[in-house]
């Protein structure tokens, strides 16, 4: 949502406002149909439980932010064409950590805190960059050693889900700001991925990371340091995860070493966005606007009644049938 | 059975140069693996003295079986480029069939059904991804998001009736004969050979490889590459069935997070086999010595008495080294 603009407006500046919005709307037509599923599953919900308001917005919104945060994260590793299966572990350890902290410090002393968890995000997605870069081990593989790393990490600092959140950090993301209909979580998001991903995507780096993803041969013989970038895309990776391990410790309060399902879902919810695995390809506001979808999905089939265990099934069906119509698609595109 | 390939082979000189040297190894890449295998023991053995005995080549060879067996299913499919990540939750659910349906039908029906459950997966799998093009990642990653689904939906209808893993497949999974000779050996010596003489030999192995190589090329001699992808996949999903009744039998417990924590060894061995998540290059005997590498350095960690997240830290950072030198070994420059 908070990112279409750019999305859109990225090479625009030829021909008429009308023609260049056409073109738009057909590149990002992935990304436009996800919107109009999103808006006709609000409309659903309001249908089925018509007392659905304001408040549970902003519980949906709660709830969606570390997916959402972990969803950009992985998004910027695949579109760096890699993969980081340790994105859940390096939530858990960052989300430990700021708990274990903010236990007996002070409301100021959790401003450190936070740009200390967020630095250790980078890091830590630096090493797994570094040792992808060095090793040159497949992505994959390193990211999957290093979640075992970052998880025995979290294990260290915490062993059982405990630790405290400062009061201003959990205030920051419950109920909303200026409209009720507009929760702090989402407003939130926004910020981070606006001050983060935007300038990044328009930066040298950004170019480059598409670049390395898209083609790493080609995009080494027209200069751009490989190595580096890949680097880089970890480095911003793990300060996401960073971001999403914060988010849980301000959602519920206290910070668990048990990686969650993140890693799963961030995978689910990129491709569900339209980011391609192959790398090179893909922006953030599909990934985010899969996120509520499948958040959604959840909360209507709950209304509705359904076993939640069955929910999980319905998850896993659409993630694949949607997949499966995507790549559909796609073959009829460029058949005809 | 694991030695017999490192000195089958071309007869190499060693001794020329480190290029030769290296030739060498990437000829028979399961000679260092090997050699890490018994600095292992070797290692194992100076931290405990005289752990080395009968009962511990038993037991140790009781838990590599079935993940090993986990690992000839994700070694299938990483050759073909792609991944399974639904192996564990399937062998999970067919576990958990097994031990619910053996105490009413009898365990001969049950192995049935709960064959025909992990095979029925696998079918889904393959069809997901040589049909409908469905990247390997994303749909078993989909597909073990259903099965835990139904498995949990079908646990709740299945609690009254009980759940019991059947003797037989107890004495298979956990037992010795003669006091050390485990069973479960009886069924992955047959087992192991039949992959591994299925990759060497058959049109079917050669399918796999080419198809791993390049599926482009591999489609233009006239392979059809859907149909091998969706046998693998449903062989896949056998295997990890077998392996989840192994489970079943090694614990005598069934229950929906039985095989959780053995998804991610499972990729390990492969890749620590020499099996590329590329596609095209390796096999199975290195999957094979994967799976005993980390069977032991599991015991070596637990027997240094190190908390567990030292444990897992240490378990993680070995897998990378390992990795990270059999690339750089075995690397063409």
């Amino acid at each position: 949502m908070t990112a279409a603009a750019p999305a859109a407006g990225r090479m625009s500046g030829r021909g008429s406002a009308a023609a260049s919005a056409a073109r738009a709307l057909r590149r990002d037509s992935w990304t436009v149909a996800l919107i109009v599923l999103l808006v006709a599953l609000l409309i659903l919900t309001k249908f089925i439980s018509p007392r659905y308001g304001a408040s549970d917005l902003g519980f949906l919104a709660i709830g969606a932010l570390p997916v959402a945060l972990a969803a950009v994260g992985q998004a910027i590793a695949v579109i760096s064409g890699g993969i980081d299966l340790s994105i859940g572990s390096v939530m858990a350890l960052t989300s430990v950590t700021a708990a274990s902290l903010m236990r007996n410090g002070t409301e100021e002393s959790a401003v450190v805190v936070v740009i200390g968890v967020l630095l250790m995000g980078s890091v830590v997605g630096t090493v797994n960059g570094i040792l992808i870069v060095w090793s040159r081990v497949p992505d994959i593989i390193v990211t999957l050693a290093m979640s075992f790393v970052w998880a025995g990490a979290a294990l260290l600092v915490m062993g059982t889900p405990g630790g405290a959140a400062a009061d201003w950090l959990k205030d920051l993301i419950s109920g909303s700001i200026g409209s009720e209909w507009l929760p702090k979580a989402l407003v939130v998001l926004a910020v981070m991925v606006g001050l983060v991903w935007l300038p990044l995507r328009r930066s040298r780096l950004g170019l480059s990371i598409y670049a390395v993803g898209s083609d790493r041969l080609a995009a080494y013989r027209s200069g751009v340091d490989v190595s580096r970038t890949k680097v880089a895309a970890y480095a911003f990776t793990g300060l996401f995860a960073a971001m999403g391990g914060l988010a849980l410790t301000m959602s519920t309060g206290i910070g668990s070493p048990v990686p969650g399902p993140y890693l799963l879902l961030s995978v689910a919810t990129i491709v569900l966005g339209g980011v391609s695995l192959a790398g090179g390809r893909g922006g953030m506001v599909g990934p985010i606007v899969a996120v509520f979808i499948l958040a959604l999905v959840r909360t209507d089939l709950t209304f509705m009644g359904v076993d939640p265990n069955f929910t999980t099934v319905i998850q896993g069906a659409i993630m694949v049938i949607v997949v499966m119509v995507g790549a559909f698609l796609t073959l009829r595109r460029r058949q005809a | 059975m694991t030695s017999a390939e490192g000195t089958a082979g071309r007869d190499p000189s060693p001794w020329l140069s480190p290029a030769a040297w290296r030739t060498g190894l990437r000829d028979r890449p399961l000679v260092p693996l090997i050699l890490l295998l018994f600095g292992l023991v070797v290692a194992l053995q100076l931290v405990q003295p005289g752990i080395i005995n009968q009962g511990w080549l038993s037991s140790t060879i009781r838990f590599a079986v079935p993940l090993a067996i986990l690992a000839a299913a994700q070694t299938l499919a990483m050759l073909t480029g792609g991944i399974d990540l639904s192996v564990a939750i399937v062998a999970s659910a067919t576990a958990y069939v097994l031990a619910t349906v053996a105490p009413q039908q009898g365990p001969a029906v049950a192995i049935l059904v709960a064959l025909a459950v992990a095979g029925l997966a696998g079918l889904v799998n393959g069809i997901g991804v040589g049909v409908f093009r469905v990247h390997p990642l994303i749909m078993t990653l989909g597909m073990s998001l259903v099965v835990l689904g139904l498995l949990t939906v079908y646990q709740r209808i299945v609690v009254a009736s009980g759940n019991n893993v059947p003797d037989e497949i107890a004495w298979l999974g956990g037992g010795t004969s003669l006091g050390f000779f485990p069973n479960s050996l009886l069924l992955f010596v047959p087992l192991a050979a039949l992959v591994l003489l299925g990759l060497r030999r058959s049109g079917f192995g050669r399918l796999l490889y080419a198809v791993g190589d390049n599926e482009i090329a591999a489609r233009l001699s006239g392979v059809r590459v859907w149909q091998v992808l969706v046998v693998l996949y449903v062989i896949a999903g056998l295997l990890a069935g077998i392996a989840g009744m192994i489970y079943a039998g090694l614990t005598n417990t069934a229950s929906a997070g039985l095989v959780d924590r053995f998804l991610l060894p499972s990729v390990a061995a492969a890749v620590i086999g020499g099996t590329s998540i590329f596609g095209g290059r390796g096999g199975y005997s290195g999957s094979i010595v994967g799976a005993l590498i980390l069977t032991v350095l599991t015991t070596l960690l637990s027997v240094l008495q190190m908390p567990e997240p030292v444990r897992q830290i240490l378990f993680g950072a070995i897998i990378l080294a390992v990795a990270a030198a059999y690339t750089r070994l075995t690397e063409q420059s």
